[in-house]
């Protein structure tokens, strides 16, 4: 039995179904991820196991206790808000302090404790300090100490990095991993940002619309995606309506158009399907090689690499060329585009696009 | 002077001459004033002395008003923290819908002349008035208890009158924190009272401090109450300046003490903010 389970977890709002028949599990000690475009249910699932929110339907179970009926104060979960929520006319020491002295924690022990989160987290030297007086990043940090602090079972995160800037939030990324690590706590984390989701997590669940999509690793998630949604969600996908044909010992034949391409073996039956194939998989050959023909249409240098746009007899095809100081082909050249069969993914028609 | 600024002071010139003739210029006529001699049979005389303050500071008939006038206002100003504080944190928790309905029976109260709601109140308080009245009917008390013409009774109505800043001033502060902070102590295991008196309070102190500010310095030198309530027998310094005025017609030592009034209104309310100012400064803005 994993050390959190949610069973068919539901929550309604009126007529607004917010999350409905969510199923998954987070083992001890590891970091998952609810992953899921904005609106999609996260915050909601991240309230009901923490106790502000009570579920419609549906099951949440810690460590083999169910939780329905517990009141928050006495889940004993640490959370960070995506705002942070510190008590602002408290100091750092003062803010961590709140949930030791909430468990009549003894004032040696309190000390001890305070002082050894705030040295997870970097911050000893600010412990006097108003929040008012410190940087997003640093609020950040006080925000986990003070939920951390009090030892919780789980510790549950919020967007934590959304309010940061770019440089700082990729440091962040490192830091909030460490000191999970360091602080052995099971973590279940909440984001919109799919690399942020694949950096960090042992586990994504990708959620839309409030319904669970995949729950992989991050691998696992991005190598093979099991939906349309999820292949264009986790990273740049090209994504395709094809026909599938009967498939052979060596492959499937995808009709896309008047063009046939060669995909692996799929499980699915012959009919319309989705092709998705990403860009970093796709080779430059000269016009006359590679599989598939087409004009550059578009270029854009992104420092570490390039990404172009070719326009094809299938399509707008988006490829990706890590930057290795030669001369990338020009927008209006007639360029081949070659890949390996195996890295196309045959996914089932989407009956319903967003 | 740059453009821009030449420009802001031209815009706000005519609030400013609005400003100066209708604030400043009688204030300082009233000030010159206080320094003019009075006599029953000459009027008022053009020499300049400090003589009307001399008289003021030297009565202690006047301390006695002063004092009065100044603990009605703390006391009203108490009164109305203890009530808006919660009331405002009522106000910050209900739904939408609810919130306008409240706010507007909450500020409806101002809508209505002091005056008005004044005579109000002397018609409950009065001694056949309907809370005596019917007290002596269900047979609680024999003779009517008094209540019109006193401090108590002022205060009561004076209470009515600014209960609405100080829900206002509170509910504001309680606004600008965040909503989240809650859920944080929640979660950290602390007690709904826990929450209300160790996080929820303490962050709308600003809000209770500056209501408390509006709340005492609108009661110090409030009129239409004390004047309707309190009458003759109970004087404060407001009702004292406008039978100076009015019913002895000696205006320089109506000046005087009205001076005396805005003086010490002034230094209550400017030690308030600096006392407010350190303890908080480094905790909010
Ligand atoms: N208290 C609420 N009342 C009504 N609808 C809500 C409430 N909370 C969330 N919702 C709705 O539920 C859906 C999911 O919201 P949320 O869980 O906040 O999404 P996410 O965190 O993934 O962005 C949204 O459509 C939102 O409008
Ligand atoms: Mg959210």
């Amino acid at each position: 039995m994993a050390f959190l389970e949610l069973h068919s977890l539901t929550k309604r709002f009126g007529a607004i179904t917010a999350v409905e028949d969510l199923t998954f599990s987070v083992e001890r000690g590891s970091f998952v991820s609810l992953l899921g475009p904005s609106g999609c249910g996260k915050t909601t699932t991240l309230q009901m196991v923490a106790g502000f929110e009570t579920p419609t339907d549906g099951r949440i179970v810690l460590d083999g206790r169910d939780l329905s009926g517990v009141p928050a104060r006495e889940r004993g979960l640490g959370i960070v808000f995506q705002t942070y929520a510190l008590f602002a006319h408290m100091t750092v020491a003062e803010n961590v302090a709140f949930g030791l002295e909430m468990r009549k924690v003894a004032k040696a022990e309190r000390t001890r404790r305070i002082a050894d989160a705030l040295d997870l987290v970097h911050l000893s030297h600010l412990e006097d300090r108003y929040p008012r007086s410190m940087s997003g990043g640093q609020r950040q940090r006080v925000a986990l100490a003070r939920a951390l602090v009090i030892e919780p079972q789980l510790l549950l995160l919020d967007e934590p990095l959304s309010n940061l800037d770019a440089k700082l939030r990729e440091e962040m990324q490192l830091e909030l991993r460490r000191i999970q690590r360091e602080a052995g706590v099971t973590t279940l984390m909440v984001t919109h940002d799919q690399s942020e989701a694949l950096a960090m997590s042992d586990s994504i669940v990708v959620m839309d619309r409030g319904r669970l999509r995949q729950d992989a690793t991050p691998f696992d998630v991005y190598e093979m995606p099991q939906s349309s949604f999820v292949s264009r969600f986790l990273g740049k996908s090209n994504n395709l309506a094809a026909r599938l044909g009967e498939s052979g010992p060596d492959g499937a034949a995808l009709h896309c158009g008047n063009v046939v391409l060669h995909g692996p073996k799929a499980d699915l039956p012959p009919g319309p399907v989705e092709i998705a194939l990403r860009p970093e998989r796709i080779a430059l050959t000269g016009p006359d090689g590679g599989k598939l023909r087409g004009t550059v249409a578009e270029r854009v240098f992104m420092g570490n690499q390039w990404l172009l746009r070719v326009e094809t007899e299938i399509g707008d095809m988006l490829v990706m060329r890590y930057n290795t100081g030669r001369r990338e082909a020009d927008i209006g050249e007639t360029v081949g585009l070659d890949w390996n069969p195996a890295d196309i993914r045959i996914l089932p028609a989407e009956t319903n696009p967003a | 002077m740059s453009a821009r600024a030449t420009r802001a002071w031209l815009l706000s010139t005519p609030a400013l001459i609005l400003f100066a003739v209708l604030l400043l210029v009688p204030l300082l006529m009233t000030f010159l004033l206080s320094f003019n001699s009075f006599d029953f049979y000459g009027g008022i005389g053009s020499d300049l002395s400090l003589a009307n303050y001399a008289e003021v500071l030297g009565d202690s008939y006047f301390y006695e008003i002063f004092g009065r006038t100044f603990l009605i206002a703390l006391i009203t100003t108490l009164i109305c923290a203890a009530i808006g504080v919660p009331q405002a944190y009522i106000l910050y928790r209900m739904s939408p819908l609810w919130r306008s309905i409240t706010v507007l029976i909450v500020i409806g109260p101002l809508l209505i002349s002091v005056v008005v709601r004044t005579l109000g109140w002397a018609i409950l308080l009065g001694n056949k008035g309907v809370i005596n009245t019917a007290l002596i009917d269900i047979g609680l008390i024999e003779r009517p208890i008094r209540m019109m013409y006193t401090s108590g009774g002022i205060v009561l109505a004076l209470v009515h009158v600014m209960v609405p800043f100080m829900i206002l001033a509170v509910w504001a502060a309680l606004q600008r924190q965040d909503p989240a902070v809650e859920s944080a102590a929640e979660s950290l295991g602390a007690r709904p009272a826990t929450i209300f008196f160790r996080i929820v309070l303490p962050q709308a102190i600003p809000g209770v401090l500056s209501g408390s500010l509006i709340v005492f310095s609108l009661s110090a030198s409030a009129f239409a109450t004390p004047a309707i309530l309190g009458g003759r027998r109970v004087k404060v310094v407001a009702t004292t300046v406008y039978d100076e005025f009015l019913n002895t017609l000696n205006w320089p030592l109506g000046a005087a003490i009205a001076m005396l009034l805005l003086a010490s209104v002034l230094v209550v309310m400017l030690s308030w903010n600096r006392l407010v100012e350190r303890r908080f400064g480094e905790v909010f803005q």
